[in-house]
């Protein structure tokens, strides 16, 4: 059974989402799909196991060896992955039953695990192949479901955002599907490795330039990378809490690890970085998108927007790190992915649980909520400490890493900015702690509104006390990340 | 001899650039579906054309042909017309619920009923 | 002459798209869209992809335009004018563009059979599939057995599809009344009737033909799975939507649904069983090539339940909003009712 890890990770979820709908109880369907992600977790826990005792490994689809037929290859960039996106993946599922039974008919729980089921499924299987064709077909599993997903939510805003990400994620895709045909011209072949070994002869050419141009445009759409990120707020803001959620601990990581594959391994750094002028691209659109980004997010009144706004930011920082693109830079990304997935899961579960009791995320429902719902305030009010990026949270290390980097590098000036990027976070996290803290709860709200069901808010705190854990203890996600890095860049530096 | 030889890629490209100008200019949703499906579509006959081998039977073996049409473009393309169909139903159904929310199929109207909430 | 027909599909293609962006009637686009999918489809059969021809056919002039005719009927055919984005779209159109034209200059010229996307992977497929598979239809070989990865996906996503407009649109027609309203075609229209009635059985036989045919010629799951589901949708149209639920009501098709994928994802999964990888067929029979055939089979089983189920739903949860408007008819059939 070890050796079909690989595809194991992915078929158990994609498998399980028909098989809810023949269960079509939602309770029933809950515990199943929760049992399916645990087991997805294990997996990847497994394979990570694996890939650090013996390296990468292949999985040939339907038997057939690799050009010829579909390839599985894990190494250790997405063994990590897998795990972020399986770990998070659980511990927002298991928070969903509640929120999900207030929001939903019976049947449309189905509908709704079944559907988080395949996004989750297709998000694990752009990572886990190493076929560019199949990353496309993955890729738009994971869209359409997300898609429905955010059309669940109950404010009608949530159907003209899943219009327009649609719209953006469409272009996005066909972009990628674009440059696909291009190398798939150049070269005859759509395994990844094969790619990696026959683009160097013919780097040169137009038609691989192009086929590099529309790659990455297309998977920056997906990513949000600024000024592509028109869709999100919205997206972030109308879903349902829960698959919001999901979205920022997941979806925009799964797009910064096909980001990295594209221009690491299958364009090979030498072409990507230096054969255009990426790196200062990168660096400037990343620092731009922290700092246009961070500033919009001090203005909004609507608090998801305005976390999902400072997801737009935080996006920034990770494409920064691709863009100095040094060992220590590339560990830096690789470890803000999952970083920042640990924050955004705890800090919208626990907004999931706010919203659950409120009705509302507006910033003035949270007046004087440190008393009322003490342990869901405690949660925010941790996760934004991490996602400033103070000491002892993983905020920290991540920001650490990657101000060194810039550092090495002779960036000064991007370390400069970085650590200012940190500070405009502190004063919108600031103005949550005023209001929960400083201001009288209106009168107008009865006492019944109590804590968060626990239900919520274990989940939320399993994710805010890995925010500290992994910032005091760091030695898995630092070993891992610096491996992975080392193994990417190889004789670079 | 480049003009024959590369008339089908800039065809290609021409239907792109109608498709994609249609997504992003045409402020009424169904017109922007329907541009999206031009787009794609000019995607797949790029794809086709790829695969296109001078003199090449349709890539079912038999007797006496010895040059094929290239089946992995054909293959590759059957998916995403499938994956196509299929983001195209999902948007016309938001379309109809958009519909419903807010009375109005065109994008400038839904964005002034935004604006005011 | 192949130049001559290529060269003139193109320019009608290009004409269609032209006039498309052009008209403000969407009942025109919409009919125009059906137009250029047929016509994309006759070139793929001149570039030899008949199978891809054979789908285009099916959906972008068959499926597509019907959805979209039925979005229209509740949203309206007239497209009011908005010129406010047109710079932007040109700006962005022409950067893309440039980008395009600048990639060709570099290309491998058109039907050059030394291109390296004839030389290096495809060959193998094209040699080898008859001992490996043994089946003449490389096009399903790959697609089934080589790739079988990708078509799973495929699957996945018509069923995830199906899923989201079923999450969309579900139960907001029931909230009203419930006037019948894809209606039966009057009874005095009798030529239609007798039509259908001739026409639907062969439909049907049809598409078992190009459902188990697929190995031989063009064909398979998805083209078979369309047609069997034209021939329910022609009945709705002439006999009403409730005769059809009677027969394969919401339940039914979303198990169906649900099944095709899940007997794919069986197949996969003997393929472990039987000591080999996931979607490896090759110890399902006697021999590999055997096990291969048994797995083709089997999958193209799976890909046209779940395609049939999936189009009859969508189907369905669109012919129902029609239904909800409640001034009987709906524009699909009243049209041709009176």
């Amino acid at each position: 059974m070890l050796s079909h890890l690989p595809i194991l990770q992915v078929i158990l979820p994609l498998v399980a989402a028909p098989s809810c709908m023949m269960i079509r109880r939602a309770n029933l369907v809950w515990f199943f799909a929760m049992l399916v992600s645990t087991a997805a977790l294990v997996v990847s826990v497994l394979l990570l196991q694996q890939v650090l005792d013996t390296g990468p490994i292949s999985y040939r689809l339907g038997g057939w060896e690799a050009p010829w037929g579909i390839e599985y290859r894990i190494d250790l960039l997405n063994a990590w992955v897998l795990l972020v996106i399986t770990g998070l993946g659980t511990a927002v599922l298991t928070a969903a039953r509640v929120s999900v039974q207030r929001e939903m008919d019976d049947l449309r729980q189905t509908v709704f695990y079944s559907l988080y089921l395949l996004c989750f499924a297709g998000l694990l299987g752009i990572v886990a192949t190493g076929d560019v064709f199949n990353v496309f077909v993955f890729l738009e599993i994971s869209s359409l479901a997300t898609y429905a997903l955010i059309a669940l939510g109950r404010d009608r805003r949530s159907l003209w955002a899943a219009f327009q990400y649609l719209i953006m994620g469409t272009i996005g895709a066909t972009f990628i599907l674009i440059g696909i045909g291009f190398l798939y011209m150049m070269t005859g072949t759509l395994n990844m490795a094969d790619l990696a070994q026959r683009l160097p002869e013919i780097n040169s050419s137009n038609t691989v330039l192009a086929a590099f141009a529309f790659i990455v445009v297309g998977v920056c759409l997906k990513l949000a990378l600024f000024p592509l990120h028109m869709w999100l707020p919205n997206a972030y803001a109308f879903a349902p809490s829960i698959v919001t959620a999901f979205l920022a601990a997941t979806a925009t990581k799964v797009a910064l690890y096909l980001l990295v594959r594209f221009i690491v391994t299958v364009f090979g750094v030498d072409f990507s970085l230096t054969s255009l002028p990426l790196q200062s691209l990168f660096i400037g659109l990343g620092l731009m998108g922290v700092f246009v980004a961070s500033v919009v997010a001090i203005y909004q009144v609507d608090i998801k927007r305005m976390l999902a706004y400072s997801s737009v930011a935080q996006v920034g920082y990770m494409v920064v790190g691709i863009g100095i693109s040094s060992v220590v830079a590339l560990q830096a990304t690789l470890l803000h992915l999952f970083n920042h997935a640990l924050m955004k899961g705890g800090l919208f579960l626990a907004l999931a649980g706010l919203v659950y009791r409120l009705g509302s995320s507006r910033i003035d429902a949270f007046n004087g909520l440190g008393r009322t719902m003490p342990w869901t305030m405690g949660a925010i009010v941790v996760g934004g400490i991490s996602l400033i990026g103070m000491p002892l949270t993983v905020g920290f290390v991540s920001k650490w890493y990657l101000i060194t980097a810039a550092i090495e590098s002779d960036m000064w000036f991007v370390a400069l900015l970085v650590v200012l990027g940190s500070l405009i976070a502190a004063i919108y996290i600031w103005r949550l702690v005023e209001a929960g803290y400083f201001r009288e709860a209106p009168v107008a709200r009865a006492a019944t509104v109590g804590e968060a069901p626990l239900s919520l808010l274990v989940p939320t705190w399993i994710l805010i006390g890995a925010n500290i854990y992994f910032g005091i203890d760091t030695r898995l996600p630092v070993e891992v990340t610096g491996a992975a890095a080392q193994y990417l860049l190889g004789g670079i530096q | 001899m480049l003009v024959t030889s590369l008339y089908n890629y800039w065809v290609v490209i021409g239907l792109m650039m109608i498709g994609l100008y249609m997504v992003v200019a045409q402020g009424n949703l169904i017109k922007k579906i329907i541009g999206l499906n031009i787009f794609q579509t000019s995607v797949f006959i790029f794809y086709i054309s790829v695969g296109k081998v001078d003199g090449g039977a349709a890539p079912i073996l038999s007797e006496g042909e010895a040059v094929y049409s290239n089946p992995l473009p054909h293959v590759l393309i059957l998916t995403a017309i499938v994956v196509g169909i299929a983001t195209t139903s999902l948007a016309l159904a938001l379309i109809i619920r958009i519909k419903r929310a807010y009375g109005s199929v065109e994008e400038r109207e839904i964005q002034a009923e935004e604006a005011q909430c | 002459m192949d130049l001559l027909l290529d060269v003139a599909l193109l320019s009608l293609l290009l004409v269609t798209a032209v006039a498309i962006a052009w008209t403000r009637d969407l009942f025109s686009a919409a009919m125009l869209a059906g137009i250029y999918g047929l016509l994309s489809a006759s070139f793929f059969v001149t570039m030899g992809a008949v199978d891809v021809a054979f789908t285009e056919a099916a959906v972008g002039a068959g499926i597509s335009p019907l959805l979209i005719l039925a979005t229209l009927a509740l949203c309206g055919r007239r497209q009011k004018p908005d010129r406010s984005r047109a710079l932007l779209a040109l700006g962005l159109v022409c950067t893309v563009g440039a980008l395009l034209v600048a990639a060709t200059l570099d290309m491998p010229a058109f039907g050059d059979p030394d291109a390296p996307a004839q030389t290096h992977v495809a060959p193998r497929y094209l040699q080898e599939s008859m001992a490996e598979i043994g089946i003449p239809n490389v096009v399903t070989s790959v697609l089934a057995s080589y790739r079988a990865y990708d078509t799973f996906g495929e699957v996945v996503v018509i069923f995830t599809a199906g899923l989201g407009v079923l999450s969309l649109l579900l139960g907001l027609a029931d909230t009203r009344r419930s006037a019948p309203s894809l209606q039966a075609v009057p009874r005095q229209h009798l030529v239609f009737r007798v039509i259908a009635k001739i026409l639907i059985p062969p439909i049907l036989v049809y598409a078992l033909y190009v459902q188990f045919h697929g190995e031989y010629g063009p064909g398979g799951g998805f083209q078979a799975g369309v047609i069997f589901a034209v021939g329910f949708i022609l009945y709705a149209l002439v006999f009403g939507l409730d005769a059809v639920r009677r027969v394969a009501g919401h339940g039914l098709v979303q198990f169906l649904a649900a099944l095709g994928v899940l007997v794919y994802g069986t197949v996969g999964v003997l393929g472990m069983a039987t000591g080999r990888n996931f979607l490896d067929y090759s110890a399902l029979g006697s021999d590999p090539v055997t096990g291969q055939h048994i797995g083709i089979i089997v999958i193209e089983l799976g890909v046209g339940i779940t395609v049939a189920a999936v189009m009859m739903l969508v189907f369905y949860l669109f012919s129902e909003q029609l239904q909800e408007r409640g001034d009987g008819g709906g524009q699909l059939t009243s049209g041709r009712a009176g």
